[in-house]
């Protein structure tokens, strides 16, 4: 068991290729000279000056962020509360249909959480825009961070609520000043996973943007309908390269504190 | 009171925006096509008596004889059915060399399998079509290799639906495998061993059966989203790929045709009722034999 | 002398901080407490002790305020407490798992509840610096709960809970997560603090050892019903009931028929052509009464030759001996097929045994030794 098989290397140096190489030959080509993606004329960072240049991308990527920041904010309030009502709400009326409601959108095809969205708006008379993405937005991520939430909360130590019960707190302050602090880790990621599935979207934004607001997937999909294009190698490679940034920093900043966390443990353990 | 609040809030908020738009839906799938704003008939205005008796299901009718829809849902099944099984045998080896990788690898990997998740899928999928192009890199490559003389037409087929399928969807496939198999207890195989198995026999007969569990989540959890694929294959695929989140597009934003679409979305739920209870039903007995 | 035995109870006028009265408590279907009365004094040190789903926790959860009464009534200093929430409740709970907030440091823990209150600064480090001393954590206010060890935690989620100085203080095993033998030291220290304090401590523990160490009263308990309330000694020494004989110690039941003999004095037969053992009883048992006779093995003596003036004598063979280190248990099985446990202390280093295995003995007790019980 200490030693791989070689059958075991093989699938996992060829497993891995699988995932990143795609990737690793997009980032390549981005700094690819020539205007032909597929014959390298050498290095130039053209491309990425020509990106900055580009009104239209730079106005898209502006209301993918804002998007983003709205209704992963969002997402994260109604999805917190949501989980907690699964874990902690005991029975009310229709709580089948409320936990129904927040696993579906997850299994849903998005055209269809779309177009039903997009019906939606248009029946109650609302103009497709910023406000028309963000609500579609909160709606579908707001389950995702549920379902984060819910997972933290249901291991989370009943008792601890309890002692702040016990020393005098409303429950809204032991939610306040003892749930919340302990499972926030859960709450950020459930944030950050609302906000990458934001800034991802294809489908439900294109059902919901208006003529107004259009995001930046909306974009880059309807640049490459007509092939692959090197400016949007570069827009893809700055992309990749901050969720790659921001992901191995996460892991490595969880890991040094459980590291630390452990290290005092055994510390104590040999102090008693 | 303040537990009122905390219930009534989400659930008004899902209730508003994600139960009601499937009722409008479903409403709009038995309407008719109009010349009008918005494009169907009836609405609520036209009162509520002529409302319920102008519906029909004239466009589902429409759907079973027009063959573009049936064979569209035949072909996104099978196109599902395919890559979840080439998700799977691309999947399980990467998972079990993951779950026997030496420990402190693990967190590692996990992270590597974890870390495409969080890259845009609309940018893993934009990725092949720079390498499966008449020009592109594998083309390329094959031709430099001597292993073909004239480029492939790779692009553009069902084949390219196929692997950026496989390539997007199989982490979900890893992640339950591999948990599954990083619990299973290693004496259990030496056990098997000790007892006469050779080591396929082992593998087959306890490795592959403990692993059930994350083999029915993982195709699940491939064959579900793939049947309802969109971006996939109107970026890979060619005139010739029918999958239906494609032809629902299409209806929408080319033809315009609301109704249509609608009633074409209400089968595909339909459809999609049946692995989706099959898969909780899974997830419920997993998480019962678990406790 | 008689003025400083602590014990309320027997007192008619002393007015108890807790009554329950007639309490039932019913989960669906599962009656988990069964129409239970009882009372606990001002100052005592409260033990319910009994095997898991007995009962005890959901007793302590309604005193706490985490469980509602399904039937009847508990008082607090004589007022109802079933409408009063958990955090109005002048009650304070140790909890198993201790639940010490782990974002918070040891000192933010103590506070915690004085925090609620709007306790005055100076007055809030006072007191928290007060329960650190008396928990000698003096050292560790700045520590997280995670750098401290299991002991100390113990100690942290004590001064916790004793911060807002409560009437009554519930410890819900309160030792069980630490090693035995840092549980004999903290029973020690418990019952030190409770008597500086003067708190009310309600504990509940399946461990009898503890129950008997720190308790002024030991209440068993099983399927809901509180079988005997009564000081440690009692409990052991005069059970009312096989149950509680057995729960608590190891015990010799003899089941057989009782003979009034006068003055309080019965024979028991209880086995075909042996003779009636004597016992006596202040309970009344009446002629040809099927009973049980239940003696501690440590009252049974182990002889080779027939002990004399012995009120009882069974002549019986070695069948098992168990070496503890500081006693020794025989078995001995009588003609009947009962067996007999006797215990003898090991106060020699070395001493050759005096029986083996196979051995003819005669294992014999007074009258006085065993209870006799009627269920």
């Amino acid at each position: 068991m200490n030693r791989l098989s070689w059958f075991n290397v093989t699938s996992l140096t060829l497993g891995f290729a699988f995932l990143y190489l795609p990737m690793v030959i997009l980032v390549l080509y981005s700094f690819n000279e020539s205007k032909l993606v597929t014959v390298w004329a050498g290095f130039s960072t053209k491309w990425y000056g020509e990106l900055l240049q580009n009104e239209a991308f730079l106005d898209a990527a502006w209301v993918t962020i804002k998007v983003a920041v709205i209704s992963s904010t969002f997402a994260t309030v109604l999805g917190t509360m949501a989980a907690y009502v699964l874990v902690r709400g005991g029975r009310f009326l229709g709580r089948t249909l409320f936990s129904g409601m927040i696993y579906a959108p997850l299994v849903m095809p998005e055209v269809i959480t779309g177009l039903s969205l997009l019906l939606l708006f248009i029946g109650i008379g609302l103009d497709r825009g910023v406000l028309t993405i963000v609500l579609a937005h909160t709606t579908f991520s707001m389950c995702y961070v549920s379902v984060v939430v819910s997972s933290r909360l249901m291991t989370f130590d009943r008792s601890l609520e309890e002692a702040a019960l016990d020393l005098g707190c409303s429950s809204f302050d032991a939610f306040r000043l003892v749930t919340l602090p302990i499972i926030a880790p859960a709450v950020i990621s459930g944030w950050l996973l609302a906000f990458t599935l934001s800034l991802d979207d294809l489908v439900i934004a294109s059902f919901t943007a208006g003529p107004s607001a259009t995001t930046l997937p909306i974009k880059i999909f309807s640049a490459v309908r007509l092939g692959v294009s090197p400016e949007i190698n570069a827009l893809s490679t700055i992309m990749i390269g901050i969720v790659t940034v921001g992901v191995i920093s996460a892991s490595l900043i969880s890991k040094r504190n459980s590291l630390r966390q452990q290290r005092d443990e055994q510390a104590a353990a040999r102090t008693a | 009171m303040q537990r009122f609040v905390l219930i009534a809030i989400p659930y008004a908020w899902l209730l508003a925006l994600f139960l009601i738009p499937f009722v409008i839906v479903f409403k709009i799938s038995l309407s008719d096509i109009a010349l009008a704003i918005p494009p169907y008939t009836p609405t609520l205005g036209d009162g509520v008596g002529p409302f319920f008796s102008a519906l029909d299901f004239e466009n589902f009718a429409f759907l079973a004889s027009d063959d573009l829809y049936w064979k569209a849902y035949i072909s996104s099944l099978r196109i599902a059915a395919i890559s979840t099984i080439l998700t799977l045998l691309v999947g399980y080896p990467i998972a079990y060399a993951m779950a026997r990788a030496p420990e402190e690898w693990r967190p590692t990997l996990m992270m590597l399998v974890i870390l495409p998740f969080w890259t845009s899928f609309l940018i893993r999928v934009y990725a092949w079509m720079g390498i499966l192009s008449q020009e592109g890199f594998l083309n390329q490559f094959l031709l430099w290799a001597g292993l073909i003389d004239a480029p492939l037409t790779i692009l553009n087929t069902t084949t390219a639906v196929y692997i950026g399928i496989v390539y997007t969807y199989v982490p979900f496939m890893i992640l339950p495998i591999f948990a599954a198999l990083d619990r299973l207890d290693g004496s259990l195989i030496e056990a098997a061993e000790d007892l006469g198995c050779s080591r396929l026999q082992a593998f087959w007969l306890v490795t592959i059966p403990l692993s059930k569990n994350g083999i029915i989540a993982g195709s699940f959890l491939v064959f579900i989203p793939a049947l309802g694929e969109f971006v996939i294959p109107s970026l890979l695929g060619g005139s010739g790929t029918l999958m239906i989140g494609k032809v629902l597009w299409e209806e929408f934003f080319n033809n315009r045709d609301w109704p249509v679409a609608s009633a074409v979305a209400v089968i595909l739920l339909l459809i999609l009722i049946i692995p989706i209870v099959l898969f909780q039903r899974n997830q419920q007995r997993q998480a019962e034999e678990e406790a | 002398m008689a003025e400083t035995v602590f014990a309320p109870w027997d007192d008619p006028n002393e007015k108890p901080l807790i009554r329950f009265q007639n309490v039932t408590k019913r989960f669906g279907e599962f009656v988990a407490i069964d129409d239970l009365t009882l009372d606990i004094f001002e100052r005592e040190f409260f033990a319910l002790l009994g095997p898991s789903g007995c009962g005890k926790t959901t007793m302590m959860r309604m005193l706490a305020g985490f469980e509602t009464v399904s039937e009847g009534s508990i008082e607090l200093a004589g007022q109802d407490i079933a409408a009063v929430p958990p955090n109005k409740r002048a009650v304070n709970m140790m909890f198993q798992s201790y639940a010490l907030f782990p974002h918070l440091s040891v000192y933010e823990n103590i506070a915690f509840g004085l925090r609620r209150g709007n306790m005055p600064k100076h007055d809030l480090d006072a007191r928290v610096t007060e329960m650190l001393k008396l928990t000698r954590l003096e050292k560790f206010a700045r520590r997280k709960p995670h750098q401290i060890s299991g002991g100390q935690r113990q100690r942290v989620a004590l001064a916790r809970s004793l911060a807002k100085a409560p009437k009554l203080l519930l410890l819900d095993e309160p030792l069980g997560a630490l090693d035995a033998k840092l549980r004999q030291a903290t029973q020690f220290e418990l019952m030190d603090i409770q008597e500086k304090t003067g708190t009310t401590f309600v504990i509940v523990t399946h461990d009898q050892e503890e129950a008997m160490t720190v308790a002024s009263r030991v209440a068993v308990m099983d399927e809901g019903r509180v079988m005997q309330v009564a000081t440690p000694e009692r409990i052991y020494e005069a059970p009312e009931s096989v149950y509680v004989a057995d729960f608590i110690g190891d015990v010799n039941i003899v089941a057989g028929q009782s003979t009034p003999m006068g003055e309080d004095r019965y024979h028991i037969s209880w086995a075909e052509g042996q003779q009636p053992l004597v016992a006596a009883s202040d309970r009344p048992f009446t002629d040809g009464q099927s009973c049980h006779l239940a003696v501690r093995p440590e009252k049974i003596a182990i002889s080779a030759e027939r002990p004399a003036d012995v009120d009882n004598a069974v002549q019986g063979k070695v069948l098992d001996i168990a070496y503890l280190g500081n006693l020794s248990t025989y078995y001995v099985e009588l003609p009947g097929g009962q067996i007999i446990k006797s215990q003898t202390a090991n106060t020699r280093r070395i001493s050759r045994r005096t029986f083996t295995w196979e051995d003819t003995v005669w294992v014999s007790w007074t009258a006085t030794a065993g209870v006799l019980l009627a269920q």
